[in-house]
């Protein structure tokens, strides 16, 4: 068997001829039967071996159990790598169980009749491995080949062929002919072109380079370049010039592409980051660039945000993928009126006073760092992530958007515009930006300038809390998140220009995306000194930031 | 100013007089030091330890103490800070003179306060997994040395899963650094090429996995079988294991045996994404023998609370103190010279049904289990050493240490270089 | 305070805080050793090593709060990033010490510290060079702070950086060079940084007679430091100073050249914090780059505003209380304690903006009933 990918070599794993023999029979309608059959031991005899703790003999007997070829294989398959097969531990008798409250559901794999109830302590979980793992994974792929779902089908190809040998690739060219959906043809025939890369036939050999020049499949191209690469005698592995220029013309065109995606991702890369500087730093720019609060608390108040989601999941632990949602509100008010209540209790008697702002918020930083160190222990606190959140957008082969990152970018877009328009088109708005202008003439045109500040404060803390349920999405929640985000804040807002919600956003994404570019030449730390370093210099460039406030505003 | 003056006199007064003061205190109890943050960053981890040091006390009180002297605790709280480490060693030893002190998580707090256990003759039992290339006479290493824990992990990643390409994952810190150097020098040894090991650090608490997490994926698609040996520690875990599931990284394409992941961090974790990653360890709170139930059951009432669990670190706090009780009885007396010498050959009982054995470079004997992560936040034991492996405090695979050799029993040198016959360090002439 | 026109008369004369705690210090600084050497280790009287190291540790950080207060409480920089200065030092410090342990390290390696050993480097990175000598060294303490600072504020001051931007681009800068060090690659030793020193000037580090010099070189740096700062905010030039903090743009157009007294000022700040650093590092036997972490920096500001900023005595004041809290409370209720410290942080900003001395002065004031006093 020539080196097919990710078939990991060495004795220990199922023979793949078992799967074979299966699948075929399975997918083939019995076309012709193995001449080992009568070796192969009974299914009984085959469940047995599974009672075991060592994986090698567990492996063993997982192959018997696929090439006995049992009406039950794929039950019992299933409820191996489910995690629901069981064996007494008095016979080694083995069971399909299912937990119930503190007992065991147990079903006769033969029989698949009900096997009574009993207490968990006499049985012994089988446990499966990675490795076996993906062996039963692919053997039951083999069966989904059949199922009447394209999606299913497709799902079940791809799993072939993470491990495809010989006798995969005769149940796939059979399926090929029957196949009717278009998606999982064209997903087969690439799997049967790279295997058709071995083949005998230069002909085969070239057509199958043919068909592959446009697919973005790693392994499409990890087997071109091995043909064009010659070997250290300076021969190349695939005879035939033809088949190697060919080859050399696909892997250009593919080179092409992917580095075109590569640089794609790259920015992706960088935007989200920057979304996520951005949702750290906008409620920042708020407190910090439209009252002149230096806000110190801030990175806790979006601590309480992300410690908010955590309290939600756990009054809705059957509604994971909605409690994201109902959080953003709740994070806001608990933030907002953290951040109310310390405007009321401290800053306000320290308006002008910037430095001494700075100072005050950090002693409310450590009360309240401590506080939830007392109320949720020092542990980090597991936030679950919803199934919608989790996984990624797979756009091609060579590019993927995981979902987690593409919400936050969405999500930090609609904070955005929500704020615009708050500060544009509100009442509220027109009096926090009068306020921010001119403090006495507002006053002296009627505007309540204590209740503006004390709302101005709370929004600006709310959006911290609302970018905390962001975070509790990326990162762990922990007494420190508030610290690890506030440096950075800081440097946002400042590079942006104080005062300018643009210039947070157009700061915060540059800088994500910058750091982003740089990390693959100089290493995550390096990038982000040299950032820091030039921001530096920038500021000394531009000591009023990206978009400086103009006018009277600007002083003080 | 008069009432500044005042004021100002007494409280610097107060403090020379309240700092010098809390040393005279009765005899008739044996003074246990703990040494182990309960504030800062790594109170995460080392709160549950001094709690476990607690719980040991107790129940030796229980069993009437030991030479007829109960048990007392001195707690301090060194605040995750490096220098204060040592201001904190030194307060227990020369003001508190305890017998003993269970301490230290981060290698750099151990490296902060050995000086000062060298130069009062403390004792020190450090119970955490490390990176080895020490061994001093006041300290007894109960956690895992590099070749008890990593070796161990490659070897079955190379020969049961079949990794013919290697990442290794790592935090910037002294730790990863020297553990990686170790495997890459013994991987290149069982003829791993160059362009199959890829190295990587990352800052402390890095939370942005995207690019590395890509990087990882691109080098796993290259044909081979790829394997990630993550050094990762701490806070840094979380958004890393994240990013692998979202990026569709599973375990059983590209498997990530990590060395700073146990038990209790997991229980801060959303563990989906982590399901079928490998940890290695001496220690998993799941291993189904009398000996961890029962301390498990212990452990459960003593903290008052059903749910928590267990941890490598805390069965080598166990394994220490256990050691040292039956030194001090062994040796009649807590004095630190005759304990330290009795301690070397000592065996007490593991949590795993083995036996652990004080060797004399103070380093001890483990078992090494390789566990896949449940969805519990439990390990499945997937691989387990046939017989315990002897803790090796000089690697045999860092050209600086290689010819050196720590015994505290014959050559009564903890860095003794085998080629020029000298001994360095502690023990230097 | 009463600001006497002849500058050397007034630096002692002129002002009760600076007699009381030069006294104090001297009672400290001549005590101490003597307490340790001449009493018998029994002896009620006796101090103990470790108590004497902890009075050396504290006079570090109040040599740097005094480096602070002479930039903020007098020339209106609120420098975050001032440990960043102090650690350098400290580096600087720890690189000699390093290079004296010679072939006691563990690996018997002649001129690699251990780490680099370990680390498998070959030879000595080019920056290590010449730290084998006390004299360069002691150069190095004075001149790599004091330049970074003189670059840095050359910088900031020329395009007029002032008030919140400032501030948060030291803080900048100290959270890059804490990155920086992190790097294992730097060869500084990482996050384990240095340690295990053997001897310092050819005395064994650890033995009583070099921790009692090196409390009193403390001590005395303190007090030359206060008495340096006292006379420069006496000075013609400390006035000039003291006017930008309060005008900045009125002292400018009288025709000052407000960058240069900044720049200089702030150099000089640098020089002293960079000075603790190293006698700071000898005394607690490690200097890793967590010294440079922003917070530390704000810590020490927070040490002035809780002694009282632009008295000098007043960040001395606060050094010792701030950290003599810290060590009390840590061991007593560790779990309250940063309710505690957050606590003194806003009551010091709402209710006592000069500070504990502020608080001291207006008691005494009350009760003499007497004159305006301007600070």
């Amino acid at each position: 068997m020539q080196a097919v990918p990710g078939t990991r070599p060495g004795p220990r794993f199922v023979p793949p001829s078992g799967l074979g023999w299966l699948v075929l029979v399975l997918m083939m309608g019995m076309l012709w039967r193995p001449a080992a059959a009568a070796e192969t031991p009974s299914f009984e005899q085959a469940l047995s071996g599974l009672a075991t703790s060592n994986f090698k003999e567990k492996e063993r007997a997982v192959g018997d159990v696929i090439a006995v070829r049992h009406a039950n294989t794929r039950v019992v398959l299933n409820a191996l790598l489910e995690g629901n097969l069981y064996y007494r531990k008095s016979d080694r008798r083995v069971f399909i169980g299912t937990a119930q409250d503190a007992n065991l559901q147990l079903q006769d794999p033969v029989t698949l009749s009900p096997a009574g109830t009993t207490e968990p302590s006499e049985y012994s979980k089988i446990t499966t491995n990675n490795q076996l793992r993906k062996t039963l994974k692919s053997a039951l792929a083999s069966f989904d080949l059949a199922d009447a779902d394209p999606q299913v089908r497709l799902a079940a190809v791809s799993e072939m062929l993470r491990s495809l040998d010989a006798d995969g690739v005769s149940i796939l060219r059979a399926r090929e002919g029957t196949e009717p959906d278009e998606a999982v043809r064209e997903a087969i025939r690439t799997g049967l072109a790279i295997a058709d890369l071995d083949g005998e036939d230069a002909a085969i050999r070239l057509a199958a380079v043919e068909h592959l020049k446009g697919s973005l499949n790693p392994e499409v191209f990890n087997r071109l370049t091995a043909i064009v690469t010659p070997t250290d005698a300076g021969s190349y592995a695939e005879p035939d010039e033809k088949v190697r220029s060919a080859a050399r013309v696909a892997l250009a065109s593919i080179e092409r592409w992917r580095s075109l995606f590569g640089t794609l991702e790259t920015l992706f890369f960088g935007m989200s980051l920057g979304s996520v500087l951005v949702l750290s730093a906008i409620g920042l720019a708020i407190t910090f660039g439209v009252m002149g609060v230096i806000n110190m608390a801030h990175g806790e108040l979006m601590m309480l945000g992300a410690y908010t989601t955590y309290v939600v999941q756990l009054l809705m632990p059957q509604h994971i993928g909605a409690s994201v949602l109902v959080a953003i509100p709740v994070a806001f008010v608990v933030a907002g009126g953290v951040g109310v209540a310390i405007e009321r209790g401290i800053v306000r008697f320290l308006y002008g006073r910037p430095l001494e702002t700075l100072l005050a918020t950090f002693g409310v930083s450590l009360v309240l760092q401590q506080l939830v160190r007392d109320i949720f222990t020092a542990n980090n606190r597991p936030v679950e992530t919803p199934q919608w959140m989790a996984g990624s957008l797979q756009v091609n082969e060579a590019l993927s958007i995981t979902y987690n990152r593409l919400y936050v970018v969405l999500f930090m877009v609609i904070v955005f515009v929500i704020l615009q328009l708050v500060l544009k088109r509100t009442s509220l708005g027109l009096k926090v930006r009068a306020v921010a202008q001119n403090r006495a003439m507002a006053k002296s045109m009627g505007v309540r300038t204590e209740w503006v500040d004390a709302l101005t404060f709370g929004l600006g803390s709310g959006i911290a809390g609302v970018a905390g349920v962001a975070l509790s999405q990326l990162t762990n929640v922990g007494p420190n998140l508030g610290q690890s985000y506030i440096i950075d804040s800081f440097m946002v807002v400042v590079f942006g220009g104080v005062g300018n919600l643009w210039g947070t956003l157009i700061g915060g994404m540059s800088l994500g995306v910058v750091n982003q570019v740089l990390e693959p030449y100089a290493g995550a730390v390096l990038a982000k000194i040299l950032v820091l370093i030039a921001l530096i210099l920038f500021i000394q460039r531009r000591p009023r930031g990206l978009f400086p406030q103009k006018g009277r505003a600007a002083e003080g | 100013m008069n009432k500044f003056k005042v004021g100002g006199l007494a409280s610097i007064a107060a403090a020379v007089a309240l700092l010098a003061a809390t040393a005279a205190q009765a005899a008739d109890t044996i003074k246990v030091g703990v040494l182990h943050s309960l504030s800062g960053t790594m109170a995460i981890s080392e709160t549950t330890l001094k709690d476990t040091v607690l719980m040991l006390i107790e129940e030796q009180n229980k069993k009437g103490g030991i030479l007829g002297k109960k048990l007392e605790a001195v707690v301090v709280d060194p605040a995750s800070n490096w220098p204060l480490f040592a201001e904190k060693a030194e307060q227990l030893l020369v003001k508190d003179k305890v017998s003993v002190v269970f301490g230290c998580w981060t290698s750099v707090s151990r490296k902060s306060v050995l000086p000062v256990f060298e130069k009062n003759n403390g004792l020190l039992f450090y119970p955490v997994q490390y990176e080895g290339e020490e061994s001093s006479k006041n300290v007894f290493y109960t956690g895992a040395a590099p070749n008890q824990q990593a070796i161990p992990a490659v070897d079955y990643l190379m020969n049961d899963v079949g990794v013919k390409r290697w990442v290794l994952a790592g935090t910037d810190y002294v730790y990863p650094r020297t553990t990686n150097k170790i495997l890459e020098a013994y991987l290149k040894a069982k003829g791993v090429k160059s362009e199959d090991i890829m190295i990587n650090y990352t800052p402390f608490g890095h939370s942005d996995w995207q690019r590395i997490v890509a990087d990882i994926k691109k080098f796993g698609s290259a044909g081979k079988k790829t394997g990630v040996v993550s050094t990762i520690n701490g806070d840094a875990n979380v958004p890393f294991y994240k990013e692998l599931g979202n990026q569709k990284i599973s375990a059983e394409d590209i498997p990530v045996v990590a060395f700073s992941v146990g038990e209790e961090e997991l229980s801060g974790i959303d563990t989906k994404p982590l399901v079928g990653h490998l940890a290695a360890w001496n220690y998993f709170m799941s291993v189904d023998t009398p000996a961890n139930a029962e301390f498990i059951k212990k452990w459960r009432a003593f903290i008052k609370n059903n749910k928590r669990v267990t941890n490598d670190p805390m069965e080598a706090h166990v394994i220490g103190f256990n050691m040292w009780v039956k030194a001090v009885e062994k040796a009649k007396t807590t004095d630190v010279n005759k304990v330290i010498d009795t301690m070397v050959g000592i065996e007490v009982p593991n949590l795993t049904g083995g036996v652990a054995k004080m060797l004399p470079n103070h380093h001890l004997t483990k078992p090494v289990l390789i566990g896949e992560v449940r969805a519990d936040g439990q390990f499945d034991t997937v691989w387990q050493t046939q017989g315990l492996v002897p803790g090796d405090a000089w690697s045999d695979f860092l050209p600086g240490s290689k010819d050196i050799e720590a015994d505290w029993v014959t050559l009564k040198c903890g860095n003794y270089n085998t080629k020029t016959k000298k001994c360095s360090g502690q023990n230097y002439e | 305070m009463r600001i006497s026109q002849n500058p050397g008369t007034a630096l002692i004369a002129g002002d009760r805080g600076t007699q009381l705690f030069l006294a104090l210090l001297l009672t400290v600084g001549v005590a101490a050793p003597i307490m340790h050497l001449a009493f018998p280790e029994d002896s009620a009287l006796h101090l103990s090593t470790y108590t004497m190291t902890l009075l050396g540790k504290y006079m570090t950080y109040a040599l740097l709060a005094i480096a602070v207060d002479l930039v903020w409480g007098y020339c209106g920089i609120l420098s975050l990033g001032h440990a960043a200065f102090f650690a350098l030092g400290g580096y600087a410090m720890g690189m000699y010490l390093m290079r004296q342990i010679g072939t006691r390290g563990v690996y018997g390696d002649p001129v690699l510290p251990d780490f680099m050993v370990f680390l498998n480097w070959k030879a000595l990175p080019w920056f290590w060079h010449g730290f084998d000598l006390f004299w360069f060294t002691a150069a190095m303490i004075i001149l790599v702070p004091g330049l970074l600072a003189l670059a840095f504020g050359w910088l900031a001051f020329r395009s007029r950086v002032t008030g919140v931007y400032l501030s948060i681009i030291t803080q900048a800068l100290t959270y890059a060079l804490m990155l920086a060090f992190f790097r294992n690659d730097m060869g500084f030793g990482g996050n384990n940084g240095l340690t295990d020193f053997k001897e310092i000037l050819g005395a064994d580090i650890n033995a009583p007679a070099t921790r009692v010099a090196l409390f009193v070189a403390s001590a005395m740096a303190l007090g030359l430091g206060y008495l340096c700062c006292r006379y420069l905010v006496l000075s013609r030039a400390g006035r000039v100073v003291q006017a930008i903090r309060d005008a900045e743009s009125r002292t400018r157009f009288i025709g000052y050249r407000v960058e240069t007294y900044k720049l200089w000022v702030f150099a000089f700040s640098a020089v002293l914090a960079g000075i603790a650093g190293a006698l700071y590092v000898p005394q607690v036997g490690i200097i890793n780059p967590s010294e440079f972490q922003p917070i530390n920096s704000i810590e020490v500001v927070i040490w002035v505003a809780v002694g009282g900023r632009g008295t000098l005595y007043g960040a001395v004041a606060g050094a010792l209380i701030v950290n003599y809290a810290k060590t009390y409370f840590t061991a007593a209720i560790p779990e309250l304690w940063l309710y505690a410290l957050g606590a003194m942080f806003v009551i010091v900003t709402l209710f006592l903006p000069g500070g504990v001395v502020g608080l001291a002065d207006r008691f005494s004031l009350r009760r003499r009933d007497a004159r305006t006093v301007t600070a």
